[in-house]
């Protein structure tokens, strides 16, 4: 049992360090590391030319979309490279978060299912960053249950036309492509009956609005079709097989293994060891040590959980499910912790203003957008049914859907 | 990176799995259980032939000289099958204290003993109520004669020897505890056995009246000692917590997929399912935290006592909440006596207290965390 690397693995981090230290956009070092949820800001630059920028100077040198084959513009990485890698990034990382759909979902996804001219066009400016992608799966009536959604294409000459509207897109105000999962055969149980595409958001008929979270951000859209043409060669995998095209989507997504979960802890055993209470030190209160020692345990639990993961793929093996937790611990706990900071304020918790607040506001931020994390990517609820059935081997929910033509279920509860 | 076990460790595992499932069946922890034998001697013998007993013992001392992170993974089974034996209160704090900082002879008389199955041992800290801190430590020890009542002692009835915790000072400091080895077969102590939560493993209740007995280490250096046998011991049995939490995740589980309620299978309730991965989700942060736990104990790394309080909280968290969901899951046949569930409940609460409250604990991590962010 030991954390060093193997040879190769601390040639490949000496080398990654060396160029990072000497390439990495510092000036923004401080304040990248000093994001949390809710707030990652760049108080005098446009945060998305700066991330687009890193991201571009990486591509050339070779440093982008390490684990993607080099004719696609990635570099051929092992998994435990890309993992070193973004250890050593550290908060630069942070400028990926706008790739994190388009190199981890997107690209993946078009891997498998698009034509090799298409690959050979789309994804090196997609792995360097010039083009921005976008997933286009979640509809106001299919959130959980994505085999619900009604966007539909209709097959017309060698174009396929699409009619809907998708929700909860991130990033579609700046992305230049898309993935898109619509209903072909509404006269099919709803499995049985999607299309995937993909498609220049530029395209006549697309409409992005952005939707006014509940903590007053906009980090996600509505995007709606009307009569957009979408070339058939442009299709990804079969007609009908839509949702077995998507599962390789969201495979993808979920096994980031290693990429850091935010869980608030070191921003608040920072915070209470400086904070005075009643005359001492927060973190000296009994009471405050508990629930510190709770979250410690979780922060700690999640990081040597990945660190397990990580080991796996040195050894060249697959990751068991264990690292299927974090989301799902992750995210109640950054609302608890965020919570809690609050309250350890007592009524100046509420002041939520950057030149007023404590720390500037990061935990208020922090507190608003935290409800987010436990739906996004997949609920609280469907993590837990994915660890009771894939992991425990339990029984799938009973679904009273699943053999009824798409047409023919209930389009509402009253 | 290889933050696992090794290819031989492993093994190791299955080879102790393989042993208590054969020798360790849940018939077997009823004996016990039921009162009719304070441990499961034969069993102890078994383990003792197995040498699982001295696996970190060095071979100097009849031991098998492997190392810490073998002893975690027995402890783990251990855990698993809910072994009626005084593998904990012998093993991890007897054994490691005398490793610690046993003299030579004292070594050698009492770590091939252990190994070999001859020699039960145990720790005497506890005064009553109160978590493991100098101003608890009431027994006093005058040129080596010891006054006082340790209780509640784990294994105190059946234990050939004990670690007695003993006040040497009254400066107010930890230099005032040493500690002192007591054989309690010699007599002259008086052991007074004690109901507790979980009868598969005993508690006692040891008084001592004008009592010569030998030093274990260096006077006024017994409160030092002490916190490292208790970090050690903390990681060794969040082991065996996390061998119990999984073994009553398993159990839920199972049941959830053989009972049959309102037509189906009880496991596809999301209400049961939620609840079993839930149980999943503390497990597997425990057993992270306890590899963590492991990984400083056998480097003796710096990061120990953090690691260790990690451990310990995750670990008692997670078996206390596997125990109890567990016979939720089961319902009314949960709650009897003729079912197992009640073994982990009981074994998962009486570990949660045996090294002192889940609150000290929390307190000791952050004051460790404390100290290191201010190194």
């Amino acid at each position: 049992m030991n954390f060093d690397d193997t040879p190769q693995e601390a040639e490949f981090r000496a080398a990654a360090r060396a160029w990072i230290a000497a390439n990495a956009p510092k000036q923004y070092e401080d304040e990248l590391r000093k994001s949390s949820l809710g707030r990652t800001v760049l108080k005098n630059a446009n945060i998305l030319e700066v991330a687009k920028a890193w991201q571009k100077k990486k591509a050339d040198a070779g440093w982008a979309c390490l684990h993607w084959p080099k004719e696609y513009g990635g570099r051929g990485s092992s998994p435990i490279e890309r993992v070193i890698w973004q250890q050593e990034e550290g908060p630069f990382g942070q400028l990926s978060r706008m790739f994190i759909i388009g190199h981890g979902m997107c690209g993946p996804t078009m891997m498998a299912f698009a034509r090799e001219e298409h690959k050979r066009t789309y994804l090196p400016p997609l792995a360097s960053g010039e083009k921005v992608w976008c997933q286009l799966f979640s509809e106001p009536a299919g959130g959980s249950d994505v085999a619900g959604l009604r966007t539909r294409a209709e097959k017309d000459g060698d174009d396929w036309i699409i009619n809907g509207q998708k929700i909860w897109t991130s990033g579609a105000h700046y992305s230049d492509y898309g993935i898109l999962l619509t209903r072909t055969d509404p006269t099919v149980p709803k499995h049985k009956g999607l299309t995937m595409f993909f498609l220049d958001m530029k395209s006549p008929g697309v409409e992005v609005r952005p939707i006014k979270q509940a903590s007053g951000a906009s980090d996600f859209n509505e995007v709606y079709f009307t009569n957009v043409r979408i070339p058939d060669h442009q299709r990804l995998g079969e007609v009908g097989d839509g949702w077995n095209v998507s599962l390789t989507t969201l495979m993808n997504e979920r096994s980031a293994i290693g990429a850091a979960v935010s869980t608030g802890f070191p921003e608040l055993f920072e915070y209470c060891s400086s904070l005075m209470l009643d005359g001492g030190p927060a973190i000296e209160d009994r009471a405050v040590r508990s629930k510190l020692a709770n979250w410690a345990v979780k922060a700690s639990g999640l990081k040597y959980t990945s660190m397990r993961a990580i080991s796996a793929l040195s050894r060249g093996e697959r990751p068991g499910p264990e690292n299927s937790i974090g989301k799902l611990v992750a995210g109640s706990m950054i609302q608890d912790v965020a919570t809690y900071a609050l309250d350890l304020q007592g009524a100046a918790g509420v002041v939520s203003g950057p030149e007023d607040a404590e720390l500037a506001g990061r935990f208020q931020a922090m507190l608003l957008r935290a409800p987010g994390t436990r739906v996004e990517g997949g609920t609280d609820e469907i993590m837990r049914n994915i660890i009771a059935e894939r992991v425990l081997g339990l029984p799938g929910d009973i679904r009273v859907d699943k053999d009824v033509p798409f047409n023919k279920i209930p389009t509402r509860g009253r | 990176m290889n933050f696992d076990f090794s290819d031989d460790q492993k093994q190791l595992r299955d080879q102790a799995r393989k042993f208590l499932t054969e020798k360790c069946s849940p018939k077997a922890v009823r004996v016990v259980l039921d009162g009719k034998a304070p441990y499961d001697k034969q069993l102890w013998k078994g383990l003792a032939e197995m040498g699982f007993l001295g696996v970190a013992i060095p071979e100097e001392f009849g031991g098998a000289g492997a190392g810490h992170l073998e002893l975690c993974v027995i402890a783990e089974e251990m855990g698993r099958a809910n072994a009626p034996v005084p593998f904990s209160s012998t093993v991890y704090l007897a054994a490691e204290a005398l490793l610690i900082a046993g003299s030579d002879a004292q070594k050698k008389k009492w770590l091939p003993a252990i190994a070999s199955g001859e020699a039960i041992g145990t720790l005497a800290l506890f005064e009553g109520k109160g978590n493991p801190a100098p101003k608890n430590v009431k027994l006093t020890a005058a040129n080596g004669v010891l006054n006082g009542v340790k209780k509640p002692v784990a294994d105190g009835a059946i234990a050939d020897f004990a670690v007695v915790a003993a006040r040497t000072g009254s400066s107010g400091r930890e230099s005032d505890i040493s500690l002192f080895l007591v054989d309690l077969k010699a007599g002259g102590v008086e052991i007074k056995g004690l109901t507790n939560l979980d009868p598969t493993r005993g508690q006692a209740e040891i008084t001592f009246k004008d009592y010569k007995a030998e030093s274990l280490g260096a006077a006024g250096e017994g409160w030092s000692i002490l916190t490292q046998v208790l970090d050690r011991a903390a990681v060794l049995c969040a082991f065996e917590q996390v061998g119990g939490a999984d073994r009553a995740l398993e159990m839920g589980r199972d049941y959830a997929l053989d009972r049959i309620a309102f037509g189906r299978q009880i496991g596809s309730f999301q209400a049961i399912k939620h609840m079993l991965a839930d149980m999943y989700v503390s497990a597997t942060l425990a057993r992270s935290n306890s590899y963590y736990g492991a990984w400083a104990l056998s480097t003796n790394a710096a990061e120990l006592p953090e690691a260790a309080a990690a451990a310990r909280i995750s670990a008692t968290q997670a078996f206390q909440h596997c125990a109890k969901n567990n016979i939720q899951v089961h319902g009314g046949m949960g709650f009897t006596w003729e079912f197992d569930c009640h073994m982990y409940y009981r074994r998962a609460n009486a570990m949660a207290l045996g090294l002192g409250s889940l609150n000290y604990w929390e307190d000791q991590l952050i004051e460790r965390m404390r100290k290191k962010n201010a190194a």
